[in-house]
């Protein structure tokens, strides 16, 4: 009871937040020189990298927590962390070139931020990929050694795609000096990265709580199971509740 | 026994074996032959535009026949319980783990080492930069395609459909050593960018490739343990 009722005032708390940050970036914010509107894309798409780049961290972190302590909890927060931040990764990667086109005049270019955020993406997908056609009761340990492997990777990927060509302009927050951006503007981006951050730990958070009742559901169906014997009714645990291998 | 005698006496194990049967060998020289044809159909490149897209395609080639032998990297192991009777021993895992990484290497060189020659021959390619560069790209980028494979291979052992699983978790985590193969490769094949010593592009490439062999084999032998124990 207490726990929904704290679920629910963080929800509201990031509902809140979202309404602020798109105020922020529709309204507040003034519009750039010589983009225009199409720039407000940049308090969705950016806030979206930072907090995608955040959650494969959490999954990266949750993973190596599992291997160490062997709790199933980690393992429910790497793979929450890791579906959201595919989520988010997918936005930052549909956002991109929708506002490419009308800067750059092209969806797509191979340049090192948009392909590695790319294969960041290839990657994870591979992770859930691994855990959904997992069969055996370890899938943690083995989703577990694919995420530290995965997040080995991607500063080898940032590393070798930017040797190979560069076309993205340099990070506008802490970047070169004589980079930066409006003060109102810089505003209205770190309102949206909180909001945008919320939102992901809600969700995070939510599907962690998912995860963590599913274990506990496995966990009871493996202690109560009793073999039916013929002629009887068919038990509760039979029928809604697919063994953790078959589970699709 | 120690960590090296076991090693040695799995990678002996598995050359003896392989050597005999000559099963995946055979299957994986094969099928990069019939790559390297289809390709030549497929691009009917002339000399010049074979030079700048060889590198390309002999990777391409090399990492798909590459998966024929990864793929059967534990079936032998796991048909026989091998790996059962290898939870119960005191045997550190990573000996198992090196011994068939080794076993992979030298087999996958091998395919490369016959393969090659053919290329060349194929394509018509004259190289232009430092072949004996090219020996050094061939033998770091099989070292990183196959120490990944190996483990993966084992980590798709625990799903449904392993043949199919292990080029879609390796090809992701393996596309920046791929890059800086092919783009080593390229860059002796057509010796551009060597303008003076210390910039040629291709030691650039093999020092990130190198890079990429020392990260992935720690993490490989650190995390082949638990791996193994899982079941």
């Amino acid at each position: 009871m207490k726990s929904s009722v704290i679920f629910a005032a963080c929800a509201l708390l990031t509902l809140a937040l979202l309404a602020n940050g798109l105020h922020q970036a529709l309204v507040v914010a003034p519009t750039e020189q010589t983009m225009g509107d199409v720039q407000r894309i940049f308090y969705y798409h950016v806030p979206s990298a930072w907090t995608a780049f955040l959650c494969f961290f959490a999954n990266f972190v949750a993973s190596i927590f599992y291997l160490v302590r062997r709790s199933l909890r980690s393992d429910s927060m790497a793979v929450a962390s890791a579906e959201v931040g595919v989520v988010f990764c997918t936005i930052v990667l549909v956002t991109g070139p929708l506002w490419a086109k009308p800067v750059w005049g092209i969806w797509w270019t191979w340049d090192a931020r948009l392909t590695t955020t790319l294969i960041l993406w290839l990657i994870y997908v591979s992770y859930l990929l691994l855990r959904r056609l997992s069969l055996s009761e370890q899938m943690p340990v083995v989703a577990a050694a694919m995420a530290i492997f995965g997040f080995l990777d991607v500063p080898i990927v940032y590393m070798s795609i930017r040797w190979w060509r560069t076309q993205h302009p340099q990070p506008v927050i802490g970047g070169a000096p004589g980079s930066g951006i409006d003060p109102v503007m810089r505003h209205a981006l770190y309102a949206n990265f909180l909001a945008f951050l919320a939102y992901a730990c809600l969700i995070i958070w939510f599907r962690y709580m998912l995860e963590n009742r599913q274990n506990r559901l496995r966990a009871m169906e493996e202690v109560s199971w009793v073999p039916v014997p013929e002629g009887a009714e068919p038990s509760f645990a039979d029928e809604a509740i697919q063994s953790p291998g078959e589970a699709s | 026994m120690s960590m090296l005698s076991l090693t040695r006496a799995t990678l002996g194990k598995d050359l003896r074996l392989e050597w005999r049967s000559k099963d995946s060998f055979n299957s994986m020289v094969f099928f990069a032959l019939l790559v390297v044809v289809i390709f030549s159909f497929a691009f009917e490149p002339s000399a010049e535009e074979s030079r700048r897209i060889a590198g390309g395609l002999i990777w391409v080639a090399f990492l798909f026949a590459a998966m024929v032998a990864l793929n059967q990297t534990w079936a032998r192991e796991v048909r026989n319980r091998v790996l059962d009777a290898y939870r119960l021993s005191p045997a550190p895992a990573n000996a198992l783990f090196l011994g068939k990484a080794l076993g992979n290497f030298i087999f996958v060189v091998l395919m490369e080492a016959l393969i090659t020659p053919l290329f060349v021959v194929f394509y018509n390619l004259r190289i232009l930069g430092e072949p004996w560069l090219l020996a050094l790209v061939l033998l770091l980028g099989t070292w990183a395609l196959v120490v990944n494979g190996t483990f993966f291979a084992a980590l798709s052992l625990h799903t449904r459909n392993r043949e199919m699983m292990l080029p879609l978790i390796l090809f992701p985590i393996s596309i920046p050593a791929i890059l800086a193969m092919v783009e080593a490769t390229t860059a002796i094949l057509t010796g551009e960018g060597a303008t003076g010593p210390g910039t040629n592009p291709a030691v650039l490439w093999l020092k990130l490739l190198a890079g990429y062999d020392i990260v992935f084999t720690s993490a490989g032998l650190l995390l082949f343990d638990p791996i193994l124990r899982a079941e």
